[in-house]
């Protein structure tokens, strides 16, 4: 708990006080003979977090998900996936840090886990373009997926971006292209992919390395075609606090409104007060989720899985016939 | 192909052939290639493309469609297919409306007609995107027109050609529309697996997840002259690298110079081109 302190979203303001509170009481020296109250400030502050986040706005789930200590990919490779051993490169154009593939064990399964990076510091950040990926990122996912396939490994994928990088030279080297092979060759790749919405779904971008057997969500996590604030400017012609608010709401984009779409199969519960509270009870989630993800798959033959993958993708939308004539 | 032309055309012929249409306010335009003022007739009998600088103009589906099919010979399939509202999405105005306003202006009920036709006697499948409808946005119902079309291609070995023009998923069944790239690239997938041939026609616009989709994954890609393809819009690359964009950038010539698009043809050769294409594939 507390690794959150210092960076409290708006909403959660009354909470931020309790916090402080409770951190003042434990940095004392006598910190001990405070414990009861102590304890009941936590008690309080616990109320208060399931309450704000039994009742969160889309727009503030958004914020939850962007949380600048919100676990990334790369936490949770920290976290549970053993002895990995990261691959670089689409031996084409560079190394897209924006994307990590790399070979790991996660519980009994030797896996290829693939997953958007945006990184922790500014340095980081500024490298991995704020988790905004090239092409190369989705050519070197792809490339590696293959190899996966070749050796019959299971993909698991972690999907955590706003949206693939709009920059020249990401159009110069066919960000439209990259991704849409992506999707045309994940949809046929003969072995099982397991796919988590870890934070930001954005648009392309994130289906780039979606397209998997079982898509889940972490529950604060949102999935999209597109962010509130671009649906914004383009439908209410400007983005602020209020129209991307309703833009958010508008885009049924929460892990529950995905889930009853269909576009989810499952949503991944958060600690209490979302991941950044407890990343390592975050990822002890996640990593069982996973496990119980990849016990169900792997028991299918290649064959069938690429079969229900299929069908799993071709009936989403809702489409209507109309009476003869239309 | 086995199918029997109905009867064979000149690309001499498709000049002649497009329908009169009633010319709207006025009856001359100023062309925004080269400023040059013409007359709508004019425009009409030269494919809408302007005699003095080339400015390929957008088309709706059915003057595409008439442009590259051997006359009466089109028949569309799926025209009732349409989507519905499963977001009950709301913005400024209800999409309903916005559905209902789109359906008035263009006569069709969605932003992709799909059908059998022939081009200079060979049997193909087409796929063509009306960007009066909703900017030719993707939602349910055009990835199940496309997927179908796909899958309808592949049953019957037919050479499939879709001609993209949009600007990208529909907004107002988001993340059902996102999964609509997956479906027709997945549907592709199926088509490549058995043999099956695909013809990506681009024109102005396309972007977007259209681009990121289907449009991309061609066996051949052809793109008339000038049009806008790429995967963000040029504003949202301009305002995320605030720097200005280079002369071309993003369109058909840029793209093929960076080894994105097989051929750049003119409007007048598109469809001499897919059929001499049909013909090396073997279809
Ligand atoms: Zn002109």
């Amino acid at each position: 708990m507390g690794t959150s302190a210092g960076i409290a979203l708006p909403f959660e303001a009354p909470v931020a006080d309790l916090e402080d509170q409770i951190r003042q009481l434990e940095a004392r020296p006598d910190a001990a003979d405070w414990q009861s109250d102590i304890d009941t400030l936590t008690a309080s502050r616990d109320a208060m977090l399931a309450k704000l986040y039994g009742n969160l706005e889309p727009w503030d789930m958004v914020k939850v998900a962007r949380h600048p200590n919100r676990p990334q990919t790369a936490d949770y490779i920290n976290a549970f996936c053993r002895d990995f051993r990261e691959l670089h490169g689409d031996r084409r154009y560079g190394d897209d840090p924006a994307i990590i593939t790399g070979l790991g064990r996660i519980g009994p399964y030797k896996v290829l886990v693939v997953g958007h990076q945006k990184g922790r510091t500014t340095e980081e950040r500024i490298k991995c373009h704020f988790g905004c990926a090239h092409p190369e990122g989705y050519r070197k996912a792809l490339a590696k997926m293959k190899l996966a396939a070749k050796y019959g490994l299971p993909v698991v994928t972690l999907i955590d971006t706003p949206g693939a990088y709009p920059g020249i030279g990401p159009e110069e080297r066919g960000q439209a292209e990259a991704i849409a092979v992506n999707l045309l060759e994940m949809s046929r790749l003969a072995t099982p992919i397991v796919s988590v919405v870890i934070g930001e779904g954005g648009s392309g971008g994130a289906l780039g390395i979606g397209v998997a057997d079982r898509v889940d969500m972490m529950q604060y996590a949102w999935y999209s075609v597109i962010s509130p604030e671009g649906c914004a400017a383009i439908l209410w012609k400007e983005a602020n606090e209020e129209t991307n608010s309703n833009a958010a709401k508008s885009l049924k984009l929460t892990a529950a409104d995905n889930l009853e779409l269909g576009i989810v199969d499952g949503v991944v519960e958060e600690p209490l007060g979302g991941a950044h509270r407890d990343p390592a009870l975050a990822a002890s989630k996640l990593e069982r989720h996973i496990i119980d993800r990849l016990e169900s798959v792997t028991r299918l033959n290649p064959k069938t899985l690429v079969e229900q993958r299929y069908e799993r993708f071709r009936r989403l939308g809702e489409v209507h016939e109309l009476a003869s004539g239309g | 192909m086995s199918s029997t032309p109905p009867r064979s055309w000149t690309d001499d012929d498709v000049q002649t052939a497009t329908r009169k249409k009633p010319v709207p306010e006025g009856l001359w335009l100023q062309c925004p290639g080269c400023s040059a003022i013409l007359f709508k007739r004019t425009l009409e009998n030269s494919l809408s493309v302007c005699p003095e600088c080339r400015h390929h103009y957008r088309i709706s589906a059915d003057d595409r469609i008439e442009q590259l099919c051997d006359p009466g010979t089109f028949v569309e399939f799926d025209s009732d297919v349409v989507g519905g509202d499963p977001l009950h999405f709301e913005d400024v105005k209800k999409y309903p409306d916005r559905l209902q306003a789109a359906r008035k202006k263009t006569g069709t009920n969605e932003a992709v007609k799909t059908g059998t036709g022939f081009v200079k006697g060979r049997k193909v499948i087409f796929a063509v995107m009306d960007f009066r409808f909703l900017g030719g946005s993707m939602g349910s119902a055009v990835g199940e027109k496309i997927a179908r079309a796909t899958e309808a291609a592949a049953a019957e070995d037919l050479p499939l050609i879709v001609v993209s023009s949009s600007g990208g998923a529909r907004m107002m069944e988001s993340g059902l529309s996102l999964m609509q790239m997956a479906k027709t690239s997945a549907a592709l997938a199926r088509l490549d697996d058995v043999g099956g041939l695909f013809i990506s026609v681009l024109t102005d616009p396309t972007t977007g997840g259209v681009t990121a989709s289907f449009a991309m994954l061609g066996d051949f890609i052809l793109a008339e002259p000038q049009a806008l393809i790429g995967f963000a819009g040029p504003r949202v690359i301009k305002q995320t690298i605030r720097q200005d964009l280079p002369e071309g950038f993003q369109r058909s010539e840029f793209l093929q110079t960076r080894g994105f698009v097989d051929r750049v043809v003119d409007r007048k050769d598109l469809r001499s081109e897919i059929s001499s294409i049909i013909d090396y594939a073997g279809k």
